[in-house]
């Protein structure tokens, strides 16, 4: 049970004195609170697995301290920090029975024969294991040794968090919800701060309750789902989470207007103070963005394309040069490519340099 | 599924027949042949049936003596450097730099003694040993240790069994490396996490997933040390009398020394025999092994 602080926390894997912009962690400063469900969401190779590993301590940091409490423990082992991890692939301990594998932990810390019995037999209830407990725990599907791999760091009373690094990858799409929602019941259960990686953004909105997304070893937001969607604090996670992404087009903007290929749009808020020199650019979420038939007010644009999703329909559209994603309301069947695009003003940000710009 | 006839694929399986007829089964036939006669000289056979092959398993015959004396060297000797060799290999092993220039190094420098052809293995320590001129012999008799592989028995199985560690350990260490490599990370990692001594990360995962090439080693220095003839037929001609004479050695001295080639057929083919059993006993457990493993590699 602790919160976990992270201060200017970096990771470099070219020495400490390597160019800042190479180090897979930029320094990172951020509170991680007792009880929260959090997902580390980011592509590939963007140092989300770096900073999972600096906090479990397999790895330690160029730069920065770890606390967990109040505590400095940035230069304690793996073994004396109260941390739990579950990898990408199940590790199952070959020779041992499920029950072995699950007392494994304790057995190293000394815990008395009839604790661990205890613990090994709560947690295998609480898992869905107890059947499996005298099976050798290579003969398991992969779920089940990936259940197994996450026992053996809850069954220790003592865990700080459970880290998960992308651990449903080499599950099965249907066994994969089944087993995010034990997480999930896990997670209110036992009252365990979890720290979840995974490039999935529905893994990463269903599970978390904050989302941190990385990108470029850069933590660029962090937020609940909701603030995410409404309100990207950087064009990456608007243009990352949502499918399809969000529209990100150069623009120039004044006060309450922005032009965008020849077009002028209102904006709910005004923008005076703009860095100069930045690049400036609005965003929308094609969500916010209706086709409607051409009319005044409205942005003309083409239609060339329509995704239907099922519940939703998606326009991919053409204003001037620029490709656009729009939403098609039930019940609008555009005749002809010629359309008008009807924006909410209040969901249109503005980003200056990639970052948002809150209007006045 | 129709079968398709066609028995001209005889035709091309035909030239492996006939290769394998040539270089194995008609050379075995004529030792099959000669195991059941008795010659001597002039190339006079005489018909003996299975009569040197009673022979060969009664101790109290000069051949059934010099044979049990011999196998039972012959499984001393394997089961020593079997006992030596598996333990070092594995610590060897583990000592090793997982990434770096050094690994190179160290797989270059274990490799060397393998490269060495078994009659240079032989003489190399047979001049290693001499308490003259040979650095060991000569550093131990100065010690004021009595040295003395050519008299005493003792010391010559010390330096056949030295030997061949020094010549074998190297394969060992080479596959448990091997085997070492091709554990992931995650598991290392975990085990951190679980708070493992390193004892229980050796026992645990290091241990279990060696396995298969630790079977591949053992039965590989089994099969070779079983064998052996040259190096110890270099350093000690299989003496002080008797004392280092393995069967391939005695199958050597009968065969071409007293030129009995009945009694050294009926030799050779129980020594083929000994080997073949041991060698399907190892190929069904290391095969039921794997068998026990598949079910797992499936799920995953």
């Amino acid at each position: 049970m602790a919160r976990i602080d992270l201060v200017d926390l970096a990771q470099s894997y070219h020495g400490n004195d390597a160019d800042i912009e190479s180090f897979a962690l930029k320094p990172v400063t951020m509170t991680w609170r007792q009880g929260g469900a959090y997902a580390l969401l980011g592509p590939s190779g963007c140092g989300k697995t770096t900073l999972l590993n600096l906090i479990s301590g397999i790895l330690t940091p160029s730069r920065g301290k770890i606390l967990f409490d109040g505590t400095d423990i940035t230069h304690r082992t793996t073994r004396e920090r109260n941390i739990a991890q579950v990898f990408q692939f199940p590790v199952i301990y070959d020779t041992m029975t499920v029950g072995e594998n699950l007392a494994f932990p304790l057995k190293n810390r000394g815990v008395p024969k009839a604790e661990i019995d205890k613990r090994v037999a709560e947690i295998a209830r609480l898992l869905d294991l107890t059947p499996d407990l005298n099976r050798k725990a290579t003969r398991l599907t992969a779920d089940a040794k990936q259940k197994i791999s996450l026992g053996r760091g809850l069954v220790r009373s003592d865990v700080a968090a459970v880290l998960f690094d992308e651990p449903l990858t080499v599950i099965d799409p249907e066994l994969k919800w089944q087993l995010r929602s034990k997480l999930k019941a896990l997670h209110r259960e036992l009252d365990l701060t979890m720290i979840y990686v995974t490039h999935d953004q529905t893994e990463a909105l269903t599970f978390a309750d904050t989302v941190v997304v990385m990108h470029d070893g850069r933590v660029v937001q962090s937020g609940t789902p909701a603030e995410l969607f409404d309100k990207p604090a950087h064009t990456f996670v608007g243009y990352f989470i949502g499918s399809p992404g969000m529209n990100i087009l150069a623009a120039e903007v004044k006060g309450r207007e922005a032009r965008i290929a020849g077009h002028t749009l209102s904006l709910a808020r005004s923008y005076d103070a703009l860095p100069a020199g930045a690049k400036i650019e609005i965003g929308v979420r094609p969500e916010f963005v209706d086709v409607a038939e051409p009319g005044p007010g409205l942005l003309d644009a083409n239609i060339e394309r329509v995704d239907d999703l099922g519940r939703i329909r998606f326009a991919r559209v053409r204003v001037g040069d620029v490709k656009f994603a729009a939403r098609l309301p039930a019940g609008v069947s555009p005749q002809g490519s010629a359309i008008g695009l009807k924006f909410n003003p209040a969901y249109v940000h503005v980003y200056a340099d990639s970052r948002l710009v809150e209007g006045a | 599924m129709d079968k398709t006839i066609n028995n001209k694929a005889w035709f091309l399986v035909l030239p492996v027949f006939l290769l394998v007829a040539f270089s194995a089964i008609l050379p075995l036939m004529t030792v099959v042949n000669y195991s059941m006669q008795d010659t001597f000289g002039n190339n006079q056979f005489f018909w003996n049936g299975v009569g040197w092959f009673k022979e060969l398993l009664d101790p109290s015959t000069d051949l059934g003596g010099r044979f049990l004396a011999s196998l039972g060297r012959n499984l001393i000797f394997s089961l020593a450097i079997l006992a030596i060799e598996v333990p070092l290999g594995i610590v060897v092993a583990l000592s090793m730099p997982r990434d770096g220039w050094t690994v190179a190094f160290c797989l270059v420098v274990l490799a060397l003694p393998l490269l060495i052809p078994w009659n240079v293995v032989g003489t190399i320590w047979q001049i290693f040993g001499r308490p003259d001129i040979g650095l060991l012999g000569y550093t131990l008799t100065s010690m004021g240790i009595d040295y003395n592989y050519v008299s005493n028995d003792l010391d010559a199985w010390a330096t056949v069994i030295v030997m061949d560690v020094w010549h074998w350990t190297s394969l060992v260490a080479l596959l448990c490396y091997a085997g070492l490599k091709s554990i992931p990370d995650a598991y290392y990692q975990a085990a951190q996490i679980d708070g493992a001594s390193r004892w229980a990360v050796f026992t645990a995962i290091q241990l279990p997933k060696m396995h298969r090439v630790l079977l591949i080693a053992v039965l590989l220095r089994f099969m070779d040390s079983f064998m052996i003839y040259t190096e110890p037929f270099v350093v000690t001609g299989g003496g002080p009398g008797n004392s280092t004479t393995f069967i391939s050695i005695e199958l050597v001295k009968i065969a071409l020394g007293q030129f009995d080639l009945g009694k050294a057929a009926a030799l050779s083919l129980v020594y083929n025999l000994i080997i073949l059993i041991v060698c399907w006993v190892f190929y069904t457990i290391m095969t039921n092994a794997g068998a026990e493993r598949r079910p797992a590699e499936g799920g995953a």
